[in-house]
């Protein structure tokens, strides 16, 4: 157990701020801080733009292993690399889909012949992806997808029908990991397959869903007859719930350490109002403003716990937790940001909803406790899962 | 950047969690409490002389096994499950980072050793008055002819009235804050030195007021002097404040795990109480409290480790006071909660004398306040990060 980098970190440290200052300007000046959580919908073009120009920079799969066209980079350069990337500012990452979830589970899962077809447009950041795993009927209780899947005559191509819900960014990707049911009558955990569907195709029409905050990042995603080749169905027809849960598990890794750049960011920015408006005076706020950040260290801690673990998908003690934990600490980040702001938090930038950022984080991050696992279905899986208690009584039929 | 136990650890764990599994069962905690320094001395004389936990972390030329802070804290985490009562805390969280830290090599040396040898309870005494800056420190040392004259008092020592050796703090005549302050070992026959036990509503740690009355000290005794005592006085708190997070989180472990243990059994309507959601959700929180709790002790424990060690890496020395009060502030909550939900949770027995919840809510009680409260330490914090 050590912590701290050594003098090649730090070497590296120089390495990613000035390549960071160097490109994030020009044409992506405007991408600065841009593009986070709630505000993903802005700059899709110019953001895309910035991938390829992270890609030119063999920027993206820092973590990946060097077989798989990454960098292998240790822990500790990985955790730099975010910790650089967020400081100068850096967009929230249209790749992270395939980068953080895609790449490893292909990784893991993949024959070579995928990995070899799939992994190279994450990696160039041509290609992106989202998420077909909710549906409808389908929110906490996952294994009641109802998406189905069956073989066209040839049985070369699999025909998918169904309708997914909250996939992010549906409208910007190239690519859809599918959890469709592809043995008819089968229910629960069984009988799901993990496809890979292209976005680019009539049997595939995507919807917006405008939120609370009046954008839209997250869509409704209608399948009917869609295709796809029967190359590119992730393992074996009935293992998707064990892909998709290994993915699950690939969530809680390094890309973490992304994500709580920008909770420091924001925290910064309250931070700044604080002591502008005079909230800081406040002995509650104070507390509250210290316990933010004492927490954000937390996470952190967590994270590097998780990243200095097995990386084999499977979930470790503190990585069951890390959901719980970051959902609940960034919704009361977003309260804390409009009781610091006081008055001025109830006017907006301008008529007729525009949010302002912190606005939009204090709205944005109710849906962080429902996403991806709501906070209860995250307490079902700790109890169960890493405590032992008994499972929940399931009704059949 | 490893931030994961070795082979090692996990065996520093596992055979500290036997041995005190023995000697420290619930049977043994209440033993203890009843004992008047609250610590049964053979368990402590084979913590010493046959485990070496006093010595793991004094360096090897002063007869100790040089290992890191790391590895104490593996032992605290684990002494704090089982509710030890025992010198270990004072003696290796206080009073050694206050010997190793400090400048007079004819002082650390031989009670450095005597401490590795298992044979010296040892403590640190400070505060007259309640808080945890250089303020509290009242007591004077005037200097005399042979050295100095102490007169002053400490409010709530640890281990105060049974230590073998107390380092205690003292300031120049006319000198405020900072200024002026002194580390002297005292041993604990020195005359002039009154300690009176204090009746605690946590039974398993001792607390004592001393008083010092014209006690005469020697140049040989002086661990720091003045303009260097605050800096050592300061972070040996904030290394005993990591290791006491470190011990707050295996009570706080502990008292989920006794939950646990209860919930599985304690049938209700026709079933365990373990199968009720709300009793499952209420468990999940115990144990994301405890793990958050975790991470910063560790975290805490490997900034002490460098701050503690001469070659360490002083970027990450210089986190010590926020990551000790990270550590304190999430351990002494999780400690509170858990053993807070763990009286409900056992529902009526819950609150017997004769289930163990009540040891760790007092314990956690305790805890939260020794080395300064949670919000103590988040107003620390706020002051600086609002650039105070």
């Amino acid at each position: 157990m050590k912590i701290g980098f050594s003098g090649a970190d730090e070497v590296f440290r120089e390495e990613v701020s000035g390549w960071m200052a160097e490109h994030l300007g020009g044409e992506f000046a405007a991408l600065r801080f841009r593009g986070g959580p709630g505000d993903e919908h802005s700059f899709p073009e110019e953001r895309k733009a910035w991938e390829r120009e992270l890609a030119a920079g063999a920027w993206i799969g820092v973590g990946w292993s060097r077989d798989h066209g990454g960098r292998g980079l240790s822990i500790s350069q990985q955790v730099i690399f975010h910790e650089e990337y967020a400081r100068a500012g850096g967009p929230g990452r249209m790749g992270h889909i395939g980068e953080g979830l895609v790449g490893p589970t292909l990784a893991a899962f993949g024959t070579p012949a995928q990995q070899q077809r799939l992994l190279p447009g994450i990696l160039d950041g041509s290609q992106f992806w989202c998420q077909g795993y909710s549906e409808p009927g389908a929110g906490s209780d996952l294994a009641n997808v109802q998406t189905r899947a069956r073989l066209d005559a040839t049985g070369k191509h699999w025909l998918i029908s169904g309708q997914k819900v909250w996939t992010s960014l549906a409208h910007e990707a190239d690519w859809c990991f599918v959890l469709a049911r592809t043995e008819p009558g089968s229910q629960g955990h069984q009988g799901l397959s993990f496809l890979l569907v292209p976005m680019a195709q009539d049997g595939i029409r995507v919807q917006p869903i405008q939120q609370l905050t009046g954008t839209s990042e997250f869509n409704e995603v209608f399948f009917d007859e869609a295709v796809t080749s029967t190359d590119n169905m992730l393992g074996q027809p009935g293992d998707g719930w064990k892909i998709a849960m290994a993915l699950l598990g690939f969530e809680r890794g390094v890309s973490t350490l992304g994500q709580q750049m920008q909770f420091h960011n924001e925290l910064d920015e309250i931070i700044r109002i604080a002591r502008a408006n005079g909230a800081a005076r406040d002995p509650l706020l104070r507390q509250r403003i210290a316990q933010a950040w004492a927490g954000l260290k937390v996470l952190r801690y967590n994270s590097l716990r998780m990243l200095s673990g097995p990386q084999d998908g499977q979930l470790g003690r503190e990585a069951m937790i890390y959901k719980l934990a970051w959902s609940t600490w960034h919704s009361d980040l977003g309260k804390l940001a409009m009781d610091v702001l006081g008055d001025a938090g109830e006017i907006l930038d301008s008529a007729p909803y525009q949010l302002s950022r912190l606005q939009s984080l204090f709205l944005f991050t109710r849906s962080d406790t429902i996403y991806g696992g709501s906070n209860e279905i995250q307490r079902n899986v700790i109890a169960e899962r890493a405590l032992g208690m008994p499972r929940e009584m399931r009704v059949m039929g | 950047m490893e931030f994961a136990f070795t082979e090692e650890h996990l065996m520093i764990r596992d055979s500290a969690e036997r041995f005190l599994a023995q000697v420290s069962d619930s049977h043994a905690v209440r033993a203890a409490m009843n004992r008047p320094d609250a610590h049964d001395p053979d368990v402590w004389r084979r913590i010493g002389q046959e485990l070496y936990w006093p010595a793991l972390m004094v360096p090897e030329r002063f007869g100790g096994m040089g290992l890191g802070f790391v590895e104490l804290a593996i032992l605290l985490e684990q002494s704090g499950r089982f509710l030890l009562g025992s010198p270990l805390f004072a003696t290796t969280c206080l009073a050694t980072p206050a010997l190793l830290l400090g400048h007079n090599e004819a002082v650390k040396a031989p009670w450095l050793g005597s401490i590795a040898s298992g044979e010296t309870r040892a403590t640190l005494a400070f505060a007259s008055a309640p808080g945890l800056n250089a303020c509290s420190v009242h007591t004077v040392a005037e200097p005399s002819p042979r050295g100095w004259i102490l007169n002053g008092d400490y409010a709530q020592v640890i281990d105060g009235a049974s230590a073998d050796l107390l380092i205690v703090a003292a300031r120049a005549p006319g000198t405020q804050g900072e200024q002026g302050i002194s580390l002297f070992a005292l041993p604990g026959d020195t005359p002039g030195m009154r300690r009176d036990a204090l009746a605690t509503l946590d039974q398993t740690r001792r607390l004592a007021r001393v008083e010092l009355h014209d006690v005469q000290v020697s140049e040989a005794q002086q661990l720091c002097g003045p303009g260097q005592g605050w800096a050592v006085l300061r972070d040996s708190l904030l290394i005993a404040t990591a290791g006491l997070a470190a011990e707050q989180t295996g009570g706080a472990q502990q008292a989920l795990d006794l939950t646990l243990a209860y919930i599985a059994e304690r049938r209700q309507f026709k079933r365990t109480i373990a199968s009720f959601q709300a009793i499952k959700h209420r468990c999940a929180d115990m144990m994301l409290q405890v793990e958050c709790a975790r991470s910063a002790a560790y975290y805490a424990a490997c900034v002490a480790q460098e701050r503690l060690d001469p070659e360490g890496d002083a970027t990450v020395a210089g986190e010590l006071e926020q990551a000790a009060a990270t550590a304190k502030i999430h351990a002494s909550e999780a400690f509170f909660h858990c053993a807070a939900e763990s009286i409900q949770l056992h529902g009526g027995v819950g609150f017997t004398w004769e289930y163990d919840p009540h040891l760790y809510f007092k314990r956690a009680r305790a805890g939260e306040h020794l080395l300064g409260s949670p919000a103590l330490h988040r107003e620390r914090l706020a002051a600086q990060l609002l650039g105070e």
